[in-house]
């Protein structure tokens, strides 16, 4: 999946995490996250959200991550939200 | 039945504790318009991931007619949630449509068609007129729900604390719900702060044939459980009502009396009826 465009999901709010994503000026991932548990989880909040972008294989991606201890369900379901909106692929969406 | 938005991982994840005998998880009203991609997402991987413990799950998608309620149901059939609760069905040929969708979704996963069952909400006035058609249309459809504020909109009526307005649509969709043996479920109360107002709403609920009642904080589950729930003296008293009906049968007598009151096949029904709310196997009494 390519990203296009600027994209966010999710939000600040407690169990949850904020996902911005936009095109990475140079070629591979750049991950950026800020976590009110990264002394506990940051190394599984980045696996998790590498194993998501694998998933749905992107390559290339600036994505700044905001956790407020989100579950790792919740981790995905942002990322997912954001890199189809970001590749312009969401159904059932209005932007 | 409570409410959780669809959009919420905090309240989305803890659904499971609060002891309510089911969970709607929406991905309709409670989600704004540009969030609605992101509700789906959310609760496609909760219901994956999260154990709601003995608490039915059922999901409100959206409407068909929008850009979102297809795409709901290819998110969530394939994990198939106890019900489906469509909003605003108003008629046969609104559940034809929904029925065809999901069963296309469930042949693509070699899924089967009988797991998964259908709550059909009824809050319009049209759908109040077809209610008893929507109850009767497939073995699928095992509750209607009654959309109090959107029915209150459909009519341009105003909410009053009696529900002067929707009585007759309330008592309609619990008769369709009883003639075709299937559940029959209250709207919400929603003045979470008005304890007693819910409890007075909740006896109405009840005593015209309601089966339960949603809500929208979890406050409010207990009042309602205190409602549903028989009573001590209730269980007691129709524990006697269907033991001495056994005895009487057994020796060929259909009516009896107890403490002077006349018991036959009505009154037995209805002490099964307490009997099974409490969770008692009335039938090995």
């Amino acid at each position: 999946m390519q990203i296009v465009k600027k994209a966010q999901a999710g939000s600040f709010e407690s169990s949850d995490i904020m996902v911005l994503v936009e095109p990475s000026e140079k070629p591979g991932r750049y991950i950026e996250i800020d976590s009110s548990v990264d002394i506990q989880f940051g190394e599984q909040i980045e696996y998790a959200i590498n194993r998501k972008l694998d998933e749905l294989q992107v390559i290339d991606i600036h994505l700044i991550a905001k956790d407020k201890g989100a579950l790792n369900l919740t981790i995905c379901a942002r990322v997912e939200t954001a890199v189809k909106r970001a590749a312009g692929v969401q159904k059932g969406f209005i932007p | 039945m409570l409410y959780i938005p669809g959009n919420n991982p905090a309240m989305l994840q803890h659904g499971g504790i609060y002891g309510a005998d089911s969970l709607l998880l929406d991905l309709e009203d409670a989600v704004a318009l540009n969030q609605k991609d992101a509700a789906r997402i959310l609760v496609r991987n909760m219901l994956q991931t999260i154990d709601f413990y003995n608490s039915e799950v059922c999901v409100r998608i959206n409407h068909l007619d929008t850009p979102f309620g297809r795409e709901d149901l290819e998110e969530i059939v394939p994990l198939q949630p106890d019900a489906i609760r469509y909003p605003k069905t108003e008629s046969v040929e609104d559940l034809r449509k929904l029925l065809a969708i999901i069963e296309d979704i469930e042949n693509k996963h070699n899924l089967p068609h009988d797991k998964m069952t259908i709550h059909a909400m009824i809050e319009t006035a049209m759908g109040v007129q077809n209610v008893f058609d929507i109850a009767s249309f497939s073995s699928r459809v095992d509750a209607l729900t009654i959309g109090g504020q959107d029915l209150m909109a459909d009519m341009n009526i105003k909410n009053t604390k009696e529900g002067t307005g929707i009585d007759l649509a309330r008592k309609m969709i619990v008769m369709a719900a009883k003639a075709n043996g299937i559940d029959a479920i209250d709207t919400v109360f929603v003045d979470v702060n008005d304890e007693e107002g819910l409890k007075k709403e909740t006896e109405y609920a009840k005593n015209i044939g309601f089966s339960g009642k949603a809500v929208i904080n979890p406050r409010q589950i207990d009042i309602i459980h205190e409602v549903f729930t028989p009573t001590n003296e209730e269980i007691r008293k129709a524990y006697r009502i269907v033991k001495e009906f056994k005895r009487n049968k057994e020796a060929g007598i259909g009516v009896f009396a107890i403490e002077g009151k006349m018991i036959d096949a009505p009154v037995v029904a209805r002490a099964e009826y307490v009997l099974e709310l409490a969770g008692i196997d009335y039938k090995n009494v």
